[in-house]
C-alpha cells in the first residue's frame, strides 16, 4: 500500500509540475465547454429565436407577396431587408450580395403572385362547386396558369439544417397563405355575408402540436445546449487525459526510470496503480469543474444553467467509470508508443474519432446505418449515453449499469492487453 | 572459503531477430565481499549480462542464481536484496533530489523517518546536501550520477549492481562515487560493476573478468592478470593485448 501511495504521490508531483499537461487537462476544456455551447446556442436562436437579415426582392406587388413580407417580418427568425443604399434591391444585386456571403438568404418574389395564385385558386374553387352543381358558370375554357417559383439564394457557405429550417419556414408560410386563399375563395362563392367578423369556414389550425418531455417524478429537466453539452464535453475533456497520461509513460520509458522501476522489487501494476489514482482523481476533478461551470458560469454568459437533477451520486459514478476507461487508453496508448511524437498526435486523433463516432458531435441517431453500428464500440457513446440516461432522463444507477459495466471492462481490458504487451516486449 | 553470491551456469543469451548469441556459455561465480569488474569492448555483453542478474532481461539458456535465488521463483526476494545504478540517470528531471530518493526508497519498502534520514545522511556524504530540494534537471552530469547511485543504495543491497557509474563525470565526482562503493564494500557489499575505465578498474577492483563477444577470456585479479600477460604492465595493456585494438563499432 505504502509503494502505491508514493507511486501515485509522485505522478501528483510530476503532473503537478507540467504546466503544459495542467492546461490540456483543465483549462482547454473550459474553453472548450463555453465555447461549443456559446456556438451551439447560438446556432439554436439562429434558427429559432435571433433575427437573420435576409434580402427581400419583390416583384409582384401585391397581397399576397405583402402578406410573405409581413409574415417573414412578424416571424422571429428574420430581419428583411429591401433596399442597400436607398436602392431597391433587384433580383441580380440580391443573387450577387448572397454569392459574395454579404447575406445568408435572399427571397425573390415572382412577378403576378398575388394575381396568378388567386386566378388559380378561384379555378380550383370553381371547379369544385361546379363538381357539387353549386356554380353554373362552365369552366371548360379556363386560361391556363404557370405554376410560380420563388427563388431562394442562398450563401453556399450556409448549413444544410440552415437551409432545410428556412425552406420549411417559408412553405410553411406559402401553405399557410395558400390555404387562407382557397378558405376565402370559398367564402366569397358560398356565403352572402362578405363580412370578416362572421366566417363561414374556420382557418384556425385543428390540429397542433404540444412539446412534452417525459418525466418521472417531480422534476422535469429541459433538454437545452447546456444540458447536451456540458455531458459531451465533460466526457470529451475526460478522455483527454490520454495524451498527458501517455506521454507520461513513454517518458518514464526514455528517461530510464522504468527501467530502475522494473529492477525494483514493484510490481508493474502498482506503477500503474499510482497512475491509475492519480488521473482518476484528474477526471472527478474535471468532471466537478465542468458541472460547477454549468451550473454557475454558463448562466453569466446568457446560457441555460446546467440542471444536475437530484441523481449526482450516479453522476460521479459514470464519471469515475468513464475516467477509468479513458486512464485504461492512455495506458495503452503509452505502452504501445515508443515516442511522444507518437502518441501525442495518435492520442489527439483518436479521442477527436472516438468522439465523433461516440456522439459528442452529431448525435448517433442521426448517423448512417453502419457509423450507428460503429458508435456502439466508443467508450465515449457509453459514457456519454450514461451520461444523458442521468442528466436527461432522470436515469439512476440502475440504468447506468450497461454503460459502466462496459466502460469498467474496456480499463481492464486495456490495461492487460498493457502488460502483457509490456511483458511480451521485455522477452527480447 | 567466501560464499559464491552469484553463480551464472552456462548462460547464454540471443536476442530475437539476431543470428548470434551476445552471451555465450558463460559460467561465472561471484564471492561474497569482492568487487567484481566485468570489462570488455563496446559490444562485449557486459550490459547485456548485468541486465540478466538485475532480472532485466531472460536468458536465453543456462542458470543464474543469485544468492541462492532464481529470478523464476524469487524475483521480488532478489530484487530486495540488489541495487542497480543504470548506466543511464534513471531519474525524475523535474522532481528534486529528495523527492526522488524518497520515491526510490519507498520502492524497496523504505518509509517514514528511517527513509527521510538514509535519504538525508547520502545527499550530505556525497556533497549534495545544498541541492537536496533542487530539480534534477539544474543538475551537472556528477551531481545527476552522484544521486542516481543513491538511488541504488539507499535500502543497504547485499550485492550493487553499477553499469558505467563514473561515465562522463569529472575528477572530483569520480573520486567522491569511488571512496563510497569503497566504504558500502568494506560494510559487506558485493558490487558487480562494468566500465571502460580501465586505470579505475584496477585500483578499485579485487577481480576482473575480460569479457569479449560473449565469453569471458581471461579472469582473475587485476595483479594476477597483469603478471600472467607478456609485456603488460597494466590493466588496460593486458586488455588490449586480450581484446586486440580493431574498432567495436556495432548498431
Amino acid at each position: 500500500m505504502h509503494k502505491l501511495l508514493s507511486s501515485t504521490y509522485k505522478e501528483i508531483l510530476l503532473l503537478s509540475r507540467d504546466m503544459g499537461g495542467l492546461v490540456i487537462l483543465f483549462v482547454m476544456p473550459l474553453v472548450l465547454i463555453i465555447t461549443i455551447t456559446l456556438i451551439q446556442d447560438g446556432s439554436f436562436k439562429t434558427i429559432n429565436n435571433t433575427k437573420v437579415p435576409i434580402l427581400f426582392v419583390d416583384n409582384d406587388k401585391g397581397d399576397i407577396s405583402d402578406k410573405i413580407f409581413d409574415n417573414l417580418k412578424k416571424s422571429d427568425a428574420f430581419e428583411i431587408v429591401t433596399q442597400q443604399d436607398t436602392i431597391l434591391i433587384t433580383e441580380e444585386s440580391a443573387k450577387a450580395s448572397v454569392l459574395k456571403g454579404k447575406y445568408q438568404l435572399a427571397v425573390v418574389i415572382p412577378k403576378n403572385l398575388s394575381s396568378d395564385l388567386q386566378k388559380k385558386v378561384n379555378q380550383n374553387v370553381s371547379k369544385i362547386l361546379s363538381e357539387f352543381g353549386v356554380e353554373d358558370d362552365t369552366i371548360s375554357n379556363l386560361e391556363p396558369i404557370q405554376a410560380k417559383e420563388i427563388n431562394l439564394y442562398f450563401d453556399p457557405a450556409v448549413q444544410k439544417s440552415f437551409k432545410n429550417a428556412v425552406i420549411n419556414n417559408i412553405d410553411k408560410m406559402i401553405s399557410k397563405i395558400e390555404s387562407k386563399s382557397i378558405y376565402e375563395a370559398f367564402q366569397k362563392e358560398l356565403s352572402d355575408d362578405d363580412s370578416e367578423d362572421n366566417p363561414l369556414l374556420e382557418e384556425s389550425n385543428f390540429v397542433s402540436f404540444k412539446e412534452i418531455n417525459p418525466k418521472e417524478g417531480d422534476v422535469e429537466i429541459i433538454p437545452n445546449s447546456t444540458q447536451h453539452n456540458v455531458p459531451a464535453w465533460t466526457l470529451f475533456a475526460i478522455f483527454f487525459i490520454v495524451i498527458p497520461l501517455s506521454i507520461n509513460i513513454v517518458k518514464e520509458k526514455n528517461q530510464g526510470t522504468f527501467v530502475r522501476l522494473r529492477t525494483n522489487p514493484v510490481s508493474y501494476l502498482t506503477v500503474l496503480g499510482g497512475k491509475t489514482i492519480t488521473y482518476l482523481i484528474v477526471c472527478l476533478l474535471q468532471f466537478l469543474l465542468m458541472l460547477a461551470v454549468g451550473v454557475y458560469v454558463l448562466p453569466y454568459l446568457g446560457l441555460p444553467p446546467l440542471q444536475v437533477g437530484s441523481n449526482f451520486s450516479t453522476l460521479f459514478i459514470v464519471a469515475l467509470f468513464s475516467g477509468l476507461a479513458a486512464i485504461g487508453f492512455g495506458i495503452l496508448l503509452g505502452t504501445l508508443s515508443n515516442t511522444p511524437e507518437q502518441s501525442a498526435p495518435f492520442g489527439a486523433t483518436s479521442v477527436v474519432i472516438l468522439a465523433a463516432i461516440g456522439g459528442v458531435w452529431v448525435p448517433v441517431f442521426l448517423m448512417p446505418k453502419f457509423m450507428q453500428l460503429v458508435s456502439n464500440i466508443s467508450p465515449m457513446n457509453w459514457g456519454l449515453n450514461a451520461f444523458y440516461d442521468v442528466f436527461l432522463r432522470q436515469g439512476g444507477l440502475k440504468e447506468v449499469l450497461p454503460e459502466i459495466g462496459l466502460l469498467l471492462l474496456f480499463f481492464i481490458v486495456t490495461v492487460a492487453i498493457s502488460v502483457v504487451y509490456d511483458k511480451k516486449k521485455r522477452a527480447v | 572459503m567466501s560464499v559464491p553470491v552469484i553463480h551464472i551456469n552456462n548462460v547464454s543469451k540471443k536476442y530475437k531477430n539476431t543470428d548470434f548469441f551476445s552471451i555465450d556459455q558463460l559460467t561465472l561465480e561471484i564471492e561474497q565481499g569482492e568487487i567484481y569488474g566485468l570489462l570488455g569492448p563496446n559490444g562485449a555483453g557486459k550490459t547485456t549480462l548485468i541486465s540478466m542478474l538485475c532480472g532485466l532481461l531472460k536468458p536465453t539458456s543456462g542458470q543464474l542464481e543469485i544468492n541462492g535465488m532464481s529470478f523464476k521463483k524469487d524475483a521480488k526476494k532478489i530484487k530486495q536484496a540488489i541495487g542497480v545504478v543504470p548506466q543511464e540517470y534513471a531519474l525524475y528531471p523535474t522532481l528534486t533530489a529528495h523527492e526522488n530518493l524518497m520515491y526510490f526508497g519507498a520502492m524497496y519498502g523504505l518509509s517514514g523517518e528511517n527513509l527521510k534520514t538514509k535519504v538525508a545522511e547520502s545527499l550530505a556524504y556525497l556533497g549534495l546536501e545544498k541541492f537536496t530540494h533542487k530539480k534534477i534537471d539544474t543538475f551537472s552530469g556528477g551531481m545527476k550520477r552522484r544521486v542516481n547511485l543513491i538511488a541504488g543504495i539507499l535500502h543497504n543491497p547485499s550485492i550493487l549492481f553499477l553499469d558505467e557509474p563514473t561515465v562522463g563525470v569529472d575528477v572530483q565526482s569520480k573520486n567522491v562515487i569511488i571512496e563510497h562503493l569503497k566504504k558500502l564494500n568494506k560494510n559487506g557489499t558485493t558490487i558487480i560493476y562494468t566500465s571502460h575505465h580501465l586505470t579505475e578498474a584496477q585500483k578499485f577492483c579485487t577481480k576482473v573478468s575480460i569479457i569479449d563477444q560473449g565469453v569471458i577470456i581471461s579472469t582473475g585479479t587485476p595483479a594476477v592478470l597483469i603478471e600472467n600477460t607478456d609485456d603488460a604492465r597494466n590493466l588496460e595493456e593486458v586488455f588490449i593485448k586480450l581484446t586486440g585494438s580493431a574498432l567495436r563499432d556495432y548498431a
